[in-house]
């Protein structure tokens, strides 16, 4: 009982006080998943869309590859890109083991999948007869598409969320290729790793709470994106 | 395709140069980045943070650590993926510098191990010699947990039952296949005897139930060693940072830092510097 006191006491405290190390970590989690999820996000919503639209064989197949995506265990994409960045790899050129760049690329390749399923899912949603609508109207395929993503925009927001949220809890990829480097690569997830095996409980705790809090925030966004979705 | 791989890889690289941290590592700089290879004691213990953060200050080179466990370590140097290694396995480490794979190797240092257990002692080993204790703990079958990961303190213990000439095997012999930090945790609460670095047990003692049982035997005395990666055997690796980083390891200053380390924290000395001195001085 009195090491959970102290830790939660010891947490505020860092909390309260910035704590360096638990703001750098705080923000190379929110870089190194922004910028990851930002890719996915450019690369997955036109492909998502294209995909959703789109009727080719073997699309189905696609499909269930990019659904089966969505449940990559972090440590295997941790161990495949490991071994294409280190130096003795096909891309050892580039010298990006133990840097944030490796763990950007970890994490676009978690985080693109969901952001692909769930936007093919959502422009399958609108009403098959909009785009025959439009195109009947004279509107290009391009800008049919592009009326499509407008009408799917929160669903749109949800997957973006949703992708966000495959990578910013994520552990094992990011520990194998970034190497937990204290002021670079040390996410708060590998810093709460690192801490719990050194003891260290309240700087644990004080890193667990400030992650629990952006989780949090990023899920409070996509109920209150779903919610508006549903009234309006 | 390829354009459009080339120009993910360009926003990648603008993102994370861009990004607000202390110092971006990217592959620009690549020749003032040096790869260093390591043991999770060395990470765990605080050591490492403290001697890269002041090795930093001092040259113009940068140190991206890769915390791994001696085995992984040196299978890392062995593919010429690090610069330079700095691990605790004396045995393991020759056999590197046999196949090639190492340039200079330089000791830099030692701290024991320590035979921890349950205060009550149920085998009865507090005060005997190492290799007794270990005897006696297979003899009665005692709750034991192994590293089991292929780190120096896995590759120590296993060396330690076969000097007893002990083969450790049942259900009494747990391999827990996690850190240090970890396994104590779980021989705390499995009421088990583990071998633990000095360091890792110090810094661990006030959230375990665990005390010394045998210690200061010379059977448990733990080398550490710096290795800089083969130039002539892997050409990418960066040279002159690893070997910066093996003559700041033994410099004096760094000398004395890593024999202050601790003292302030847990009122002992956790390693004691040992540069210019041979392997066997330290027994």
């Amino acid at each position: 009982m009195e090491l959970i006191a102290n830790g939660l006491l010891e947490a505020a405290r860092r909390v309260v006080t910035l704590d360096p190390d638990l703001v750098d970590a705080a923000a190379a989690t929110l870089v190194v998943s922004g910028v990851a999820t930002a890719l996915a996000i450019l690369t997955g919503v036109p492909l998502g869309a294209w995909l959703g639209r789109a009727r080719f064989p073997g699309r189905d197949l696609f499909l269930s590859l990019v659904n089966t995506g969505m449940g990559l265990p972090p440590v295997v994409v941790g161990l495949f890109v490991a071994v294409l960045v280190w130096r003795s790899g096909p891309l050892g050129q580039l010298d990006w083991y133990c840097t944030r760049e490796a763990m950007v690329v970890a994490q676009y390749i978690l985080a693109a999948p969901t952001v692909i399923g769930l936007t093919a899912v959502a422009i399958q949603s609108v009403d098959p007869m909009l785009p025959i609508q439009l195109a009947a109207l004279g509107a290009s395929s391009r800008q049919v598409l592009a009326i499509l993503v407008r009408e799917t925009r929160l669903l749109l927001l949800t997957a973006a969320m949703a992708g966000l949220g495959a990578v910013i809890s994520e552990i094992g990829a990011s520990l194998m290729v970034g190497c937990n480097i204290k002021g670079d690569t040390r996410i708060l997830t590998t810093a709460i790793a690192l801490d719990t095996s050194k003891g260290e409980f309240g700087s644990a705790f004080a890193l667990a709470f400030v992650l629990l809090l952006i989780v949090f925030a990023v899920n409070a966004l996509t109920t209150w994106a779903q919610q508006r979705q549903a009234t309006s | 395709m390829r354009s459009a791989a080339a120009a993910l890889l360009g926003i990648i690289l603008a993102a994370c140069a861009a990004a607000p941290a202390s110092a971006p590592s990217t592959s620009a700089v690549a020749r003032t980045d040096v790869l260093l290879a390591t043991t999770t004691s060395f990470q765990d213990s605080g050591l490492l943070d403290v001697l890269v953060v002041d090795f930093q200050k001092r040259t113009p080179f940068r140190i991206r650590a890769s915390a791994v466990g001696t085995g992984a370590a040196l299978a890392i140097g062995a593919r010429g993926d690090a610069d330079v290694v700095f691990v605790h396995a004396p045995e393991q480490e020759l056999q590197f510098m046999a196949e090639g794979n190492g340039e200079r190797r330089i000791f830099v240092m030692h701290n024991d191990f320590v035979l921890v257990g349950p205060p009550d002692d149920p085998a009865r080993v507090k005060g005997r010699n190492a290799l007794d204790a270990l005897r006696e703990i297979a003899r009665v079958r005692a709750p034991f947990i192994s590293r089991g990961d292929n780190s120096g303190t896995d590759f120590f213990e296993k060396a330690l039952w076969r000097r007893a000439g002990v083969q450790p095997a049942g259900t009494w012999y747990v391999e827990a296949a996690t850190g240090m930090g970890q396994t104590l945790t779980i021989a705390s609460e499995k009421r088990a005897y583990t071998l633990s670095d000095r360091g890792t047990f110090l810094a661990r003692r006030s959230q375990t139930q665990l005390g010394i049982l045998v210690e200061r035997d010379p059977p448990l005395i733990n080398v550490y060693h710096v290795i800089t990666v083969n130039p002539a055997k892997f050409p990418r690796v960066n040279s002159a940072g690893a070997n910066a980083f093996a003559d700041y390891l033994v410099s004096p200053q760094t000398q004395q830092l890593i024999g202050a380390f601790g003292v302030a924290t847990y009122g002992q000395q956790l390693f004691v510097p040992d540069a210019g001195k041979d392997e066997g001085e330290a027994r």
